[in-house]
């Protein structure tokens, strides 16, 4: 027994583990958040920036359902939903000044957003917490489904299609923030990032983070030892949607506006792609998704009309071929380096690179093609000064031969090959 | 009268397409555990097919080749996609085959357009059969009528009097058991999967028509066909079938039933000039089928005729 006690203490990290591994991240996070605004970001850029803190807490929350609990949800944007609605109703209330209102800062939404989403989350898992897995999904589906119809029913509660907007600059100032230019919002949401960042890491680290990770693993096991695997789900549930709604208050004072599209089925699926492409397997997998999808989101779609297919292209190839997602490219690299396996690795990377850029260039090709094409319109794509048309036989010599070619770079390389 | 009598006949032939729909979504489902995200857009897939197929050659053909067509493909993402996922579990599963109906529904929109396309019923099939209470009845549906009526036959018979049927059956509940008396089961859910995909491109060949051909259609019966799933239980053909009629009847009815809730619940005081009083049961019958899943689920939730748990 002395023995265990012994080798238990000796697996434990040391204290300098701990500062490096759990504080230096957090750390470096904030220092990254102030530093951003010194590179004086255009509006637009700030505004994407904005989005992609927004996206940050709500793929984090629903990383708390998928990765760490299991729960494979399809109705997470009803959480941010309804407590992005209830902060724009706060905003109203705000605005009118009466009674306790009036002295209620535009700062504090996300906190409301965090009560309205916990709320619901309390209400809606109660019934759908009881068993994980598939009936889990059916259900988040299901209420997803009847929660979005609700939006569309009731007006004075989500304004119908229009939805319900409001408006930032009132109430009291906090830290001498109007919220008026996008600029002041960014230091809001900068703020609450890493509120939700903190409070979701912080979570991991907590009893409950812990069983709902076992529950994930073995809930047989979980019950043995005395817990209620039902029970962890649930509470866990509960925080998911609190931090859901959180987002939810942050994007309310961001956008000042909410939508029953906001409730759909539709950014449901879209948290789910981010959160899987960043990787589930890592506290950090969902914060990369957040952030490329968002760029990819609002830049790709400036570029070409067939960008959701590129999106689904992606999801589809992480699905098969890199379940750990970006994350786990970033962390697997860093591992090998420091094994001192750089070398090799490098050799696999060269070809898989080439691999990727030849299969890219060709699905490009013929995605844009195809679009032009089925347009009607006779836009031709032309790439570098190429004139790329149907019937064009270059365009098909691109098409399928670097497809073929990159196919095989990327079996070689999956084969550890490069050498 | 005259309502109850189009109400039931409307409500069957939506049931069975659904049925159509699900059938083969039960299958798979059953059997290999995943419940098929893009099984709606194989029934896109069919009806886009036909629509070409038909202005090509003719609805008779389109007809048959539509559904082989479809079952193709679907074999093809069983064989090259689903079987690579398998190994990675239930979830990823899921996740492949969501991340296929956004791939299905933007290579839909490239080939096809974002707007709906002129999917019309044959002109032989386009007369009014016979006159019902002053209204006339489209001979088109009494056709999608008898083909889903005749799929149903063929599909019990297959499965049910056959010795294929026989072997589908047993794998359905001990797949590993079969595998052990030397069937190939690989090969039996690839079939199975091309098979259910066939039967969806049916329904979208028959249903395209009936209903509107537009790259929205995958995602409005995606969700629904969950339902009649799960409603029906797991490895239940029959519980689909009950499930398809009861969401069909359930939703074509309350949509001509134009009583609002203050009309119902008046007697404890719903006004008829609040908000959730002038709700009325046809704007509510969109919500319906889901409303059902998440009872059955709560309740009973393996399924009106399920033999294990989802």
């Amino acid at each position: 027994m002395t023995d265990m006690t012994a080798s238990h203490a000796a697996l434990e990290p040391s204290r300098s583990d701990k500062f490096r591994q759990r504080t230096v991240p957090l750390i470096l996070f904030a220092v990254v958040l102030l530093v951003i605004p010194l590179f004086n970001p255009s509006r637009s850029m700030v505004t994407l920036l904005n989005h992609m803190g927004i996206t940050i807490v709500f793929a984090l929350s629903y990383n708390m359902l998928l990765g760490r609990a299991g729960l494979l949800s399809f109705g997470h944007a009803v959480y941010m939903g309804l407590g992005g609605y209830f902060a724009v109703h706060v905003m109203n209330w705000i605005a009118e000044g009466t009674g306790i209102w009036g002295s209620v800062p535009m700062f504090s939404m996300p906190a409301f957003g965090f009560g309205a989403g916990a709320l619901a989350g309390a209400v809606i898992g109660w019934p759908s917490c009881r068993r994980a897995g598939t009936p889990f999904a059916m259900i988040s589906l299901g209420v997803a489904e009847l929660v979005a119809a609700a939006g569309f029913m009731f007006d004075s509660l989500f304004g119908g299609e229009m939805g319900i907007s409001g408006d930032r600059m009132n109430g009291p100032e906090l830290f001498g923030l109007s919220l008026g230019p996008v600029d002041e919002v960014y230091w809001f949401i900068a703020f609450w990032t890493f509120i939700g960042v903190l409070g979701t890491y912080a979570f991991t680290r907590t009893p409950l983070g812990k069983l709902s990770e076992a529950t994930r693993d073995n809930p047989e096991r979980v019950e043995f030892v005395g817990y209620s695997p039902q029970r962890v789900r649930y509470l866990v549930f509960i925080f998911a949607g609190a931090f859901a709604g959180m987002a939810g208050g942050m994007s309310a004072v961001q956008d000042e506006i909410f939508t029953p599209e906001n409730l759909s089925l539709i950014p449901s699926g879209a948290i789910l792609i981010a959160t899987y492409v960043g990787g589930i397997r890592y506290f950090t997998g969902p914060i990369m998704g957040a952030i490329v999808m968002t760029y990819m989101g609002s830049n790709l779609s400036d570029y070409t009309a067939g960008w959701l297919l590129y999106l689904g292209l992606m999801f589809v190839c992480v699905v098969m071929f890199l379940p750990d997602g970006i994350a786990g490219i970033v962390y697997g690299t860093a591992d090998t380096i420091r094994q001192g396996r750089a070398g090799e690795m490098w050799r696999t990377w060269m070809l898989r690179l080439v691999g990727l850029a030849l299969v890219g260039a060709a699905i490009i090709t013929i995605v844009e093609v195809a679009f032009r094409w089925s347009d009607g319109y006779g836009e031709v794509f032309e790439p570098f000064g190429l004139q790329l048309t149907v019937e064009n036989p270059l365009t098909w010599v691109i098409g399928i031969l670097s497809l073929v070619l990159g196919i095989l770079a990327l079996r070689r390389a999956a084969k550890g090959g490069g050498k | 009268m005259e309502t109850l009598v189009f109400a039931l006949l409307n409500g069957a032939i939506y049931g069975l397409l659904l049925f159509m729909l699900s059938s083969g979504l039960t299958l798979i489902f059953s059997m290999m555990g995943v419940l098929n995200f893009a099984h709606a857009s194989f029934y896109m897939l069919g009806a886009y097919l036909a629509f070409t197929i038909t202005e090509g050659t003719s609805f008779w053909i389109a007809l048959f080749l539509a559904p082989v067509l479809v079952g193709g493909v679907g074999m093809l993402v069983e064989r090259y996609g689903l079987r690579k996922v398998h190994a990675q579990g239930h979830v990823a599963e899921l996740l492949f085959t969501f991340g296929l109906a956004y791939l299905i529904d933007e290579l839909v929109k490239i080939f096809w357009g974002r707007t709906a396309v002129n999917y019309r019923v044959p002109e032989i099939l386009d007369f009014p059969l016979f006159t019902l209470y002053g209204a006339q009845y489209p001979a088109y549906r009494i056709f999608i009528l008898f083909v889903a009526a005749f799929m149903l036959v063929a599909l019990w018979y297959l499965l049910k009097k056959t010795r294929a049927g026989l072997i589908i059956q047993a794998a359905l509940s001990h797949p590993h058991m079969v595998g052990s008396l030397g069937h190939n089961v690989p090969l039996i859910f690839m079939t199975v999967f091309g098979a259910g995909c066939a039967l969806a491109g049916l329904a979208g060949v028959i249903g395209g028509n009936y209903f509107v051909t537009d790259p929205a259609m995958a995602v409005q019966m995606g969700p629904i066909v969950f339902v009649v799933v799960v409603v029906g239980g797991l490895g239940s053909l029959e519980g689909a079938f009950v499930a398809a009629m009861l969401i069909g009847l359930l939703q074509t009815s309350a949509i001509s039933i134009n009583a609002s809730l203050a009309d119902i619940f008046g007697f404890i005081g719903l006004g008829a000039d609040t908000e959730l009083g002038e709700i009325t049961i046809a704007s509510m019958a969109p919500m319906l089928p889901f409303l059902l899943l998440v009872l059955i689920l709560m309740i009973r939730p393996r399924g009106l005729m399920g033999d294990r748990e989802v």
